[in-house]
């Protein structure tokens, strides 16, 4: 609206002359709540906690048959829906798979992604939308497998900003905190998981 | 939107009656009280959070013009565009305008600003469909009800209702059988939007913060369906109000400790997403146009005043929560779009005091609300504010101001107030005749319609004293 | 301590100067039990919190200047009320602050003014309660006092030694009674709610008799109590400390 702008920072300003301005009103360092662990256990234990599951694998090699081992388990199809971001163009993919790399479509079932980095402190992964990973892999698909490498884990979520402002070309479009799936308690306050998002999340952590 | 507030007693004498009402309170109550409890029980450094956060509000607000400055100039440095609206009839306008004069169908995530500028009933009217696609907000549009708890709007609703509403209107998508458990109600739900999700343009969410350093806005949710509302359609459009904003993404993370602690108990929600523009050159997916609508609404007026403090509210609900007047009557008997004790500040200065005159009077200042607010924020001393211009502006009821005016001419004159309410005690007494309490007394049925009276013991302290 | 006996006025407060003389001889035993010498100034009427609590806040400022006035001579100022008490504390100083006269003598009083069992805990330290009481008490926490002044360890402390005493806690204890001054009267049916959620979980406590340490909700809770017809019995804590208990219950007749 014209003028709108300057007439509500025109307010502001008003006031903050009448309110006393910035006086005394000093910034304090924050706190970070201390792990009671180390981060790559205090990360599972929390996204187990937010109902969540992991796969620990020691290699890269063996990412691939723990992704096999969960579709089998939960009676999957062997079509993904995939990103390109690391450390997925380094996995050898089983030939017969059906493979997809695109954003997702609303009746995509399996999703497998990297992340940008994870919490310790809340179980959180951290997604960053981009040409190799399209953020509809985050949320369309019933399930979504996240490859991650412990060395991705860091403390605090203000580590994964100290990691972001380093990075090459700014803030993506999207940053998604991830902490469990989808989840709803917006009938009588019972916890129900898959609302809109997926139903299940599961990690394969690659040791180092 | 429609305003009750003026009738916030016989609401809430309503809701008092309404038995699926109180039935799903009585079940919300304990669960959110106690999940908060765990949640800062297991937080060592809950409380040195917390006077961080109300530090970094403070801070904020005593820059706002500079922060929102440098949020508008990241936002467009990231391709998106600001508007700015003083009030809710410019927020409206504006995004009519972004959505354009063909019928379209707008996805919603859950926004209280929304609310408060009534987008719906305005685009309805445009002709646009509105699809709210959190849960607990499709629900009570299924109902043609509005939000009764700020971030639980369908707190107020049973399972059975819930089962209902579903089975009326979930027909005409071919889903004909009732569905009773929790499960097979979210999945109903998550069928029918699903679709909705898929072949929609335009997509509205709110914001829970505003990021200066950055230019991000940010919504904190559990479901994945504001996230929906935003990648999928071709423009994505947020309201939020100008006090959402704080400086860094560091300061974001010290408040978001807190919101999920006091909302609901969760350490940190499911989702917490940053948008920041629209899709980059290279991306595959996302919206084509971002846009921030950014509302004053009379919030750069409480700025100024001693309502300032309220602008540190970020909106998590535990003041409700822990309200026993809301937990009484629910949020529809306050009568517009924010209540419990938050919503008692907010409603008299949003939508004139006189137009809400019960709100800040309906509190029996008991401070609960003060003690859980993870900001801080002095609610029972700014319901006091509110009663003081009430009062000051002759708003409350003359025959409460002659009550008092009469007490106070004899609380100000110790003898004749002793002679006085020496008499009233000793008839008192006789009046009772030896049964100690009344079951009904003359003038006195607002206390006797639900309790008996404590008869006095008879002559008072000053007068037994004076003889000892 | 000093050997000297402090010199402590009694703000007995409206309602129990009114309603239960007993609290107020009780709050004085006690006091004088400590050590105190106690006066009981005449000028005294109310707080202010009527006024003051409906928006009024000029007259809540007379009154204040009357009670400030009424109360400047003593070394302490003590009364059986969470509420009226965190009246002259922590809101009587706000009434005044630009004013050079009455907003030090507003900060003075509130220095030296306290609850009756923070006082008796925190002045006069470990005093001996020497009573006996057979029966078993659940404990209100009224708001003002818990939130405003911090009571919650000490009340408890103090019916710990009284010997027989069983204190069983109730559910939401620190959860309003539905008083709330001109609330209660205002907003009856909503009160009504909040009494009877309060009433229950002091029944479900299994106590024979509720305790506070204010007043105001005692006659809310006892009179809602009485109107559903239980048999339990409210005391204010000054009573049951003082152990003058023989009179009958707030809302009770004689011999009942």
């Amino acid at each position: 609206m014209s003028g709108a702008r300057e007439e509500i920072l025109g307010r502001i300003r008003t006031a903050l002359l009448a309110g006393g301005g910035d006086a005394g009103l000093a910034r304090k360092e924050a706190v970070r709540p201390a792990l009671q662990q180390d981060p790559v256990t205090n990360f599972v234990d929390k996204l187990k906690a937010a109902s969540a599951s992991v796969t620990r694998v020691p290699d890269l090699p063996d990412v691939v048959e723990a992704i096999a081992d969960y579709l089998q388990h939960h009676h999957l199809p062997t079509a993904l829906v995939i990103g390109n971001d690391p450390p997925l163009p380094e996995l050898a993919w089983p030939a017969d798979w059906e493979l997809a790399r695109r954003p997702a479509a609303g009746d995509d079932h399996v999703s497998v992604t990297g992340a940008f980095a994870a919490i310790a402190e809340t179980g959180s992964l951290v997604m960053l939308s981009g040409p190799g990973h399209p953020t509809s892999l985050n949320f369309l698909p019933d399930d979504h497998i996240v490859v991650l490498r412990a060395s991705q884990v860091v403390a605090h979520m203000e580590d994964v900003w100290a990691l972001l402002r380093a990075r090459d070309g700014g803030m993506p479009r999207t940053v998604n905190i991830i902490t469990g799936p989808s989840r709803t308690a917006d009938v009588e306050q019972t916890i129900q998981l898959g609302a809109h998002g997926p139903r299940r999340l599961h990690v394969v952590l690659v040791a180092g | 939107m429609a305003l009750t507030a003026r009738e916030f007693k016989h609401q809430a004498e309503v809701a008092l009656h309404d038995v699926n009402l109180q039935r799903a309170l009585a079940k919300a109550k304990g669960g959110f009280v106690a999940k908060r409890r765990a949640a800062v029980a297991a937080l060592p450094e809950f409380e040195e959070i917390r006077t961080a956060a109300r530090a970094i509000k403070n801070h904020t607000l005593a820059n706002l013009d500079a922060y929102l400055e440098q949020f508008e100039r990241k936002v467009e440095e990231s391709g998106g565009k600001v508007h700015w609206a003083r009030t809710p009839e410019e927020a409206c306008e504006t995004i009519q305008g972004l959505i354009g004069s063909e019928p379209r169908q707008v996805l919603k995530g859950k926004s209280m600003v929304s609310e408060e500028i009534d987008l719906n009933h305005a685009l309805e009217q445009h002709g646009h469909t509105m699809v709210e696609t959190d849960l607990g907000e499709y629900i009570i549009q299924l109902a043609h009800e509005r939000p009764s708890h700020i971030i639980a709007p369908a707190v107020h609703k049973t399972r059975e209702q819930i089962t209902d509403l579903f089975h009326t209107e979930h027909p005409k998508y071919g889903l004909t059988q009732p569905v009773t458990e929790v499960g097979a109600i979210v999945d109903e739900a998550r069928q029918v939007l699903r679709t909705k999700f898929l072949n929609s343009e335009f997509g509205i969410t709110g914001a829970n913060f505003l990021i200066a350093e950055t230019g991000s806005t940010v919504i904190v949710t559990n479901e994945g369906n504001g996230d929906l509302s935003q990648i999928l359609p071709r423009v994505h459009i947020v309201t939020a109000s100008i006090e959402k904003v704080v400086p860094t993404l560091d300061d974001m993370s010290t408040l978001l400790r807190l919101l999920g602690r006091s909302a609901t108990g969760q350490e940190i929600t499911s989702y917490t997403t940053l948008s920041t523009g629209p899709r980059r050159a290279d991306d595959r997916d996302g919206p084509e146009e971002f846009h921030v609508v950014l509302l004053d609404n009379g919030r750069s007026t409480m700025l100024g005043n001693e309502f300032r403090d309220m602008l540190r509210c970020i909106r998590c609900g535990a003041c409700l929560n822990h309200c026993p007047v809301y937990g009484a009557i629910g949020g529809h008997a306050y009568g517009w779009v924010y209540p419990g004790p938050m919503g008692s500040v907010l409603t008299p200065l949003m939508i004139g005091l006189e137009n809400a005159a019960d709100l800040p009077h309906a509190c029996t200042l008991n401070g609960r609300c003060q003690e859980v607010c993870p900001m801080s924020i002095p609610l029972p001393d700014m319901l006091r504010a509110l009663r003081f211009k009430e009062h000051e502006r002759r708003i409350t009821s003359a025959r409460s101001r002659g009550a008092l005016r009469a007490w106070a001419y004899l609380a100000r004159r110790p003898r004749l107030y002793q002679a006085v309410t020496g008499l009233a005690m000793r008839v008192l007494r006789q009046l009772a005749r030896g049964r100690g309490r009344f079951r009904s007394l003359p003038l006195a049925a607002g206390w006797t319609g639900s309790r008996d009276l404590p008869a006095p013991q008879g002559k008072t302290f000053q007068a037994q004293w004076r003889r000892r | 301590m000093s050997e000297e006996k402090k010199n402590v006025a009694l703000f007995v407060t409206c309602l129990v100067d009114l309603f239960r003389p007993n609290v107020g001889f009780a709050a004085v035993r006690l006091l004088e039990k400590a050590g105190c010498r106690v006066s009981v100034p005449a000028a005294q009427t109310c707080c202010g919190q009527p006024a003051y609590n409906s928006g009024d806040r000029k007259t809540t400022a007379d009154i204040a200047r009357q009670v400030i006035r009424t109360f400047a001579d003593y070394d302490y100022v003590v009364a059986p009320s969470g509420s009226c008490l965190g009246m002259l504390k922590e809101h009587y100083p706000r009434l005044f602050p630009d004013d050079s006269a009455w907003g030090p003598r507003a900060a003075d009083l509130a220095e030296r003014c306290y609850e009756l069992t923070s006082f008796l805990v925190e002045v006069c330290g470990c005093m001996d309660i020497a009573t006996s009481l057979p029966a078993s008490a659940t404990y209100h926490d009224s708001c003002s006092g818990l939130r405003e002044l911090g009571i919650k360890q000490q009340p408890r402390s103090l019916l710990g030694q009284v010997e027989g005493l069983q204190l069983s806690e109730m559910e939401d204890t620190e959860v309003c009674c539905g008083f709330g001054g001109t609330f209660c009267v205002k907003y009856p049916q909503i009160s009504e709610r909040m009494v009877s959620d309060k009433v229950d979980n002091i029944i479900a406590s299994g106590a024979d008799m509720v305790l506070g340490g204010d007043l105001g909700c005692l006659l809310n809770i006892s009179g809602r109590l009485k109107r559903q017809g239980s048999k339990v019995r409210a005391y204010h804590v000054a009573e049951v400390l003082a152990g003058m208990t023989d009179l009958p219950a707030i809302g009770e007749a004689d011999g009942e």
